[in-house]
C-alpha cells in the first residue's frame, strides 16, 4: 500500500519571458548563398513581438520543469469521470515519431500516400463495426466537433425531407454532457431538456411528452453520465423514430460497450467516437483528440467530405458526395491520432477490446461498492450495477462536516491521486464522477479507496485539514475568483490588470 | 475467459475472480445483465485477433513505409499546411509524458505546468498577432474562421460576413458549414485578377448595415499581400462591422501584424510553429482579439495568471469558464471542449526558441528562398510566375497556360522525376487557368529549387 504522501515538484518557475536576456538565441538557420529579398517598407512589422530571447538550454529546462508540475496518467490513477483517462501504450508514440507520417502533406499525390490511406480506410471499417453502423468520417478533431458534424447531419437529413423548418428541436436529458446542448445550438437547433427519472435514467413519460413533429433528434450517451445503462433504450429509440427524429449517440462512454453492445443495435442513427478516450491515444493536456462520426446507411450521403475509399488495391479520398454537409475543418482529420488508434485496435484485437469493457466495468463496480460505504459518501440510485463509471454524492459529508466534494477532491491531490470530475452531472448533489478505466490495478483501486477513507476520517475529525488542502502540489489552493475578476484578470504577460 | 493483457492489469484471472467474489458476482457477464437481450446478443466484434507489440509494430511500419514523405521527395506543397523545420527541442518537450498524458487542467493545483505553458502560449500568440488576448487554441484555421464569423455576428447582431475571393476552399467551405445554421450569409468580395488587390468598389457595394465582419488574409492563400489592408479595416469599422485578419504566423516576425493593420480578431494556422504536417492533422487554430469588449464572446479555453489564496505564489487557472459548454451548456459561445493543447505547447516552445530575432531572420530566409524560386521559374519559357503582381511570401501561383500542359500533367511528370509539384489551382479557381500554388520555405535548399527549375525546363523541352 502506498503511503498516501505526495510531493509534486515546486520549481516556482518564472515566466519564460522573465528568463529573457537580450541577444540570446535558441535557433539556428542554414546559411545560404541566396541573396536577401527586399520588402516594401509599409509591409514591414513596426514593433517586434515581445518574445523571449533564450537559449535552447533555457527552453528545455523551463518546460521540463513545468512538466514536472503537471500530473499525467503515467504518474498514477486519473479517475476523471467521462474522460476515460486510460494508459496510453508507449509503442503508439513511437509509431507516430517517423517522417513517414510527420512529413506527409495532405495534398500529396494519392499514389505517394497509399500506406496512410489504407490505415485510415481500415480504421474506418473497424470503427463502423465497433459501433454497429455503416459509414465513418474521420475528420472531426474532437468529440464536440463530432457532435457538431452529427447535428449538422441531422439538419441535412430533415432538410432533404423538406421539414427542417418545423423540426427545430433537439432533446437532451438533463444528465447530458455540456457539449450536447452546445453542439445542438451551434447547429441551429433549440434545445429541449428533459428531466431524468428517480433512477437517473431518461424519464420515458417526459420524453413522450416532449417528442413531436418539431423533434429533429435526441442526443444521448449510453451508459449515461451516471454510469447507468439506459435499459429502456429500445423504447426511447422507438419514441424518437416514430416522431420522425433521429437518435444521436454521444460516444464519450463507449469504453464500457466494446464488444458488449453496439449503439447501432440500440437504435442510434449517428455516433461520434472519442478516439482519445476509448482507443488509448494520449489526451495531450486537452488535445489533440479525434472524434470520428459514424452513421447508418440512410445517412451516408450527408457525411462531411472527403471519405477514405478503396478501389481494388488502391486507396483514395472521395470528395464526391452530393448531399454532404460539406467541410467541417481543413484537410482530412487528426491523422497522427488516428494512426495511434489503428495500432491500438490491432494490439487489443476483438478479445482485448471486449476485455477492456469487462475490466473497466469490473473496476468501476468494485470501486462503487467500496466507496459507497465510506462515511459521508453515498451511491445514489438503486441500480444493481454500474458500467464504466459511477457518481457518488458527498452531500451527507458536506452537511455533517462542511467538507464538500470540491474540498475532498483537493485532498486527494495531496495523496498523489487526480481528483474525479466534480459537480457533474448536475442532477446529483455534491457529485463526484469516477471512472477508473481498465488500466488501473487492484492495488491502485485499493489505494484510491484508502485515500477516500482517510480523507473522510479527516473530514469528521479535522475538517480544516481537508478544507485547506492541497499542500503537496506545485501550488496550494488557488485564488480563482481573482483569476476571473474583471479587475484582476490577467491573460497575457503583457496585460496590466487594473488592480493588483 | 480472455488472455491477460499488458495494458489491463486486472485481466489476470486470479485478480478478476477475487474482485468478482468481492462483489458477490459469479461471472463478469452479470455486470452486463442490465443490457436487454436483443442488444447484448448481436455484439460480437468482427475484428482482427489480438496482436503482439512486435507484430503491430512491423505491420504499421510496413504500411507507413509505402508513403513517400518530404524526406523522400522534394515537395512544393503548402496551401494551409506547410513544411517547416521542427526543432528537436520542441519534439522533446511535447513528448514529456506529464504533458502528453494529462488532460484539461480541471484541477489547477496539480496541473500548473500545462496551465503555465498555455498562459505563455496565449501571451506569445497575442504578441505575434499584435492583439491583447488570445485563447489557448481551436482545432485549426478553418474552424477558427467559422468561429470568428459567428463571434462577429453575436457581437454586432448582424448576419452577413464578407470574405475575399481567393481563400483556401476548405476554409470557405468550413466557414459556410459553421455559418449556415446561424442563418448567416457569406458574401465574396472580388479581387483584382492582376494584382490580387481587394476591389474597393465591390467592397463598398457589398458592405452595409447587415455586415457583421469583413475578413481578409495577409498574406493571402495565394501568397500575396494586400496593400490596402488598413483601409479595408477602416471601411469595416465605419460600417460598424468587425475586421478579421487571417495570417500565417511564420510571417509575423517580419511582416505587419493583424493588430498593426487594425484587426479586431486575428486568426491563423499554428501548424508552422513547431508542429509536424502529419498528413493534415492535428493542426492548431490561432484565435486572438483586440480588446476586452470582445473577450466575453470569444470561443475556447482561456488561462489566467493569479495567485494562491494565501498570496505567496503566482498560480494559473482556467478563467471565464462561464462562456464554456460545461458550465453554460446551450448558451455557451462555442461547443469546443477538447482542443489542441499539446500543439499549443509546441508553439510556445517553438516561439521561445525563435525569439523575435529568430522569427525575423526566418521570415527573411523564407522570403529570400521563395523570391529566388520565383525569379528562377520566371526564366522558364511558357510559365507565368507569379500569377499576381504583388509582394509575395512563401507561396506564389505559377501559370502553366503557356506550356500546353495542364497543371496536373505537370505534377504527374514531376512526380516521376521525384518532385511533388504545387497545389493545383485550376479546380479551385477556374479563372486562373492551368496553375499551381508553389510553397518554398527554409526547408528548401538552393539545390532543391534549381532542380525544380531544371526539371520543368527539361520536361517542357521534351514536349
Amino acid at each position: 500500500m502506498m503511503a498516501l504522501t505526495f510531493k509534486q515538484a515546486q520549481w516556482n518557475e518564472p515566466l519564460i519571458i522573465d528568463r529573457s536576456r537580450e541577444g540570446v538565441v535558441g535557433f539556428s538557420l542554414p546559411s545560404s548563398e541566396i541573396p536577401p529579398a527586399d520588402v516594401p517598407v509599409q509591409l514591414l512589422r513596426k514593433k517586434p513581438p515581445k518574445l523571449p530571447e533564450v537559449s535552447e538550454v533555457d527552453v528545455i529546462r523551463h518546460y521540463v520543469r513545468l512538466s514536472q508540475e503537471n500530473y499525467g496518467v503515467d504518474l498514477g490513477i486519473y479517475p476523471l469521470g467521462s474522460c476515460t483517462m486510460k494508459y496510453n501504450p508507449k509503442v503508439l508514440d513511437k509509431l507516430v515519431a517517423t517522417p513517414k507520417i510527420q512529413d506527409l502533406h495532405p495534398l500529396q499525390d494519392p499514389a505517394s500516400v497509399q500506406g496512410i490511406l489504407r490505415i485510415l480506410y481500415e480504421l474506418s471499417q473497424w470503427l463502423a463495426e465497433i459501433v454497429g453502423l455503416s459509414k465513418v468520417s474521420l475528420q472531426p478533431a474532437a468529440g464536440a466537433h463530432g457532435e457538431f458534424a452529427g447535428a449538422m447531419i441531422m439538419r441535412a437529413f430533415h432538410k432533404q425531407n423538406g421539414d427542417l423548418e418545423k423540426r427545430d428541436e433537439i432533446i437532451v436529458p438533463d444528465s447530458a454532457h455540456g457539449t450536447n446542448p452546445a453542439s445542438a445550438t451551434m447547429a441551429g437547433f433549440k434545445v429541449v431538456q428533459i428531466p431524468s427519472n428517480q433512477e437517473g435514467c431518461v424519464d420515458i413519460d417526459a420524453l413522450r411528452a416532449s417528442v413531436s413533429q418539431r423533434t429533429a433528434g435526441l442526443m444521448l450517451t449510453n451508459p449515461n453520465t451516471l454510469g447507468i445503462f439506459e435499459a429502456e433504450i429500445l423504447e426511447i429509440a422507438k419514441l424518437v423514430h416514430e416522431a420522425g427524429g433521429l437518435l444521436y449517440y454521444d460516444g464519450a462512454n463507449l469504453n464500457a460497450m466494446l464488444g458488449k453492445a453496439k449503439p447501432g443495435r440500440m437504435g442510434f442513427d449517428i455516433v461520434h467516437i472519442n478516439i482519445h478516450k476509448t482507443f488509448g491515444t494520449p489526451h495531450g493536456g486537452g488535445g489533440p483528440g479525434s472524434g470520428p462520426v459514424v452513421v447508418s446507411k440512410k445517412l451516408e450521403g450527408f457525411l462531411p467530405v472527403p471519405t477514405v475509399e478503396r478501389d481494388g488495391d488502391r486507396y483514395y479520398l472521395d470528395f464526391n458526395r452530393e448531399n454532404s454537409i460539406g467541410k467541417i475543418r481543413g484537410f482530412w482529420g487528426n491523422s497522427s491520432v488516428l494512426l495511434r488508434a489503428y495500432a491500438y485496435i490491432l494490439m487489443m484485437g476483438r478479445d482485448g477490446l471486449e476485455e477492456v469493457a469487462e475490466v473497466s466495468v469490473l473496476n468501476a463496480n468494485y470501486l462503487a461498492r467500496k466507496l459507497g460505504q465510506v462515511r459521508g459518501l453515498e451511491l445514489p440510485f438503486s441500480h444493481r450495477v454500474r458500467k464504466h463509471e459511477f457518481v457518488l454524492s458527498a452531500a451527507r459529508m458536506a452537511n455533517e462536516t462542511g467538507v464538500t466534494a470540491a474540498h475532498l477532491s483537493k485532498r486527494l491531490l495531496d495523496f498523489g491521486i487526480h481528483a474525479p470530475t466534480v459537480y457533474f452531472p448536475l442532477i446529483v448533489d455534491e457529485a463526484m464522477m469516477i471512472e477508473p478505466t481498465e488500466t488501473v490495478s487492484k492495488q491502485e483501486l485499493d489505494e484510491l479507496i484508502a485515500a477516500f477513507s482517510k480523507a473522510s476520517a479527516e473530514a469528521y475529525t479535522n475538517p480544516d485539514l481537508v478544507r485547506e488542502s492541497p499542500k503537496g502540489t506545485a501550488v496550494t489552493r488557488i485564488d480563482e475568483a481573482r483569476a476571473s475578476h474583471p479587475k484582476t484578470m490577467q491573460l497575457t504577460w503583457k496585460q496590466k490588470p487594473q488592480a493588483v | 475467459m480472455h488472455e491477460p493483457h499488458p495494458y489491463v492489469p486486472n485481466s489476470s484471472h486470479r485478480i478478476k475472480e477475487e474482485m468478482l467474489h468481492d462483489l458477490g458476482v459469479l461471472d463478469v457477464e452479470d455486470l452486463f445483465s442490465d443490457i436487454p437481450g436483443p442488444i447484448r446478443k448481436n455484439s460480437a466484434l468482427n475484428l482482427p485477433p489480438t496482436q503482439s507489440e512486435i507484430e503491430t509494430k512491423l505491420k504499421v511500419e510496413d504500411l507507413l513505409s509505402r508513403n513517400l514523405s518530404t524526406r523522400d521527395i522534394v515537395s512544393f506543397l503548402g496551401g494551409g499546411v506547410w513544411p517547416h523545420h521542427v526543432p528537436a527541442a520542441v519534439d522533446e518537450i511535447v513528448s514529456r509524458s506529464e504533458f502528453l498524458t494529462s488532460y484539461t487542467p480541471y484541477q489547477p493545483e496539480i496541473s500548473q505546468g500545462m496551465l503555465q505553458a498555455l498562459f505563455e502560449y496565449q501571451s506569445m500568440i497575442a504578441e505575434l498577432m499584435g492583439m491583447e488576448f488570445a485563447n489557448s487554441s481551436l482545432y485549426d484555421w478553418a474552424t477558427a474562421l467559422g468561429e470568428a464569423a459567428r463571434m462577429s455576428s453575436r457581437l454586432t447582431r448582424r448576419d452577413e460576413f464578407l470574405v475575399p475571393h481567393y481563400v483556401q476552399p476548405d476554409r470557405i467551405q468550413t466557414l459556410k458549414t459553421f455559418c449556415d445554421p446561424a442563418g448567416m450569409r457569406i458574401l465574396e468580395v472580388k479581387q483584382d485578377r492582376r494584382t490580387g488587390a481587394i476591389s474597393n468598389d465591390d467592397l463598398q457595394q457589398k458592405i452595409g448595415s447587415k455586415t457583421a465582419g469583413v475578413y481578409i488574409e495577409n498574406p493571402s492563400y495565394l501568397g500575396f499581400f494586400e496593400n490596402e489592408a488598413k483601409r479595408i479595416g477602416e471601411i469595416a469599422h465605419e460600417k460598424g462591422a468587425l475586421f478579421i485578419i487571417g495570417a500565417d504566423p511564420i510571417s509575423l516576425g517580419l511582416f505587419t501584424s493583424p493588430g498593426e493593420l487594425g484587426a479586431d480578431i486575428a486568426i491563423g494556422e499554428g501548424q508552422p510553429l513547431g508542429n509536424h504536417m502529419n498528413y493534415g492533422g492535428p493542426l492548431l487554430g490561432l484565435f486572438a482579439c483586440r480588446e476586452e469588449r470582445l473577450l466575453r464572446q470569444m470561443p475556447g479555453r482561456l488561462i489566467g495568471m493569479t495567485t494562491t489564496k494565501d498570496g505567496t505564489s503566482k498560480a494559473f487557472a482556467m478563467v471565464l469558464q462561464t462562456r464554456e459548454q460545461h458550465i453554460r451548456r446551450e448558451k455557451a459561445t462555442s461547443n469546443i471542449c477538447t482542443n489542441e493543447a499539446l500543439c499549443a505547447v509546441a508553439a510556445a516552445a517553438y516561439l521561445s526558441l525563435m525569439g523575435p530575432q529568430g522569427l525575423e531572420r526566418l521570415g527573411k530566409a523564407i522570403l529570400a528562398n521563395s523570391s529566388y524560386a520565383m525569379r528562377q521559374l520566371k526564366k522558364v519559357e511558357g510559365l507565368k510566375v507569379p500569377l499576381f503582381e504583388a509582394q509575395h511570401f512563401k507561396e506564389f501561383a505559377v501559370g502553366f497556360d503557356g506550356t500546353g500542359l495542364s497543371a496536373s500533367q505537370v505534377n504527374t511528370r514531376l512526380l516521376l522525376r521525384g518532385i511533388q509539384g504545387g497545389v493545383c489551382l485550376n479546380d479551385q479557381f477556374s479563372e486562373l487557368g492551368q496553375s499551381a500554388l508553389y510553397c518554398v520555405t527554409e526547408c528548401h535548399s538552393r539545390e532543391d529549387i534549381d532542380r525544380l527549375v531544371a526539371t520543368i525546363m527539361q520536361m517542357l523541352g521534351e514536349r
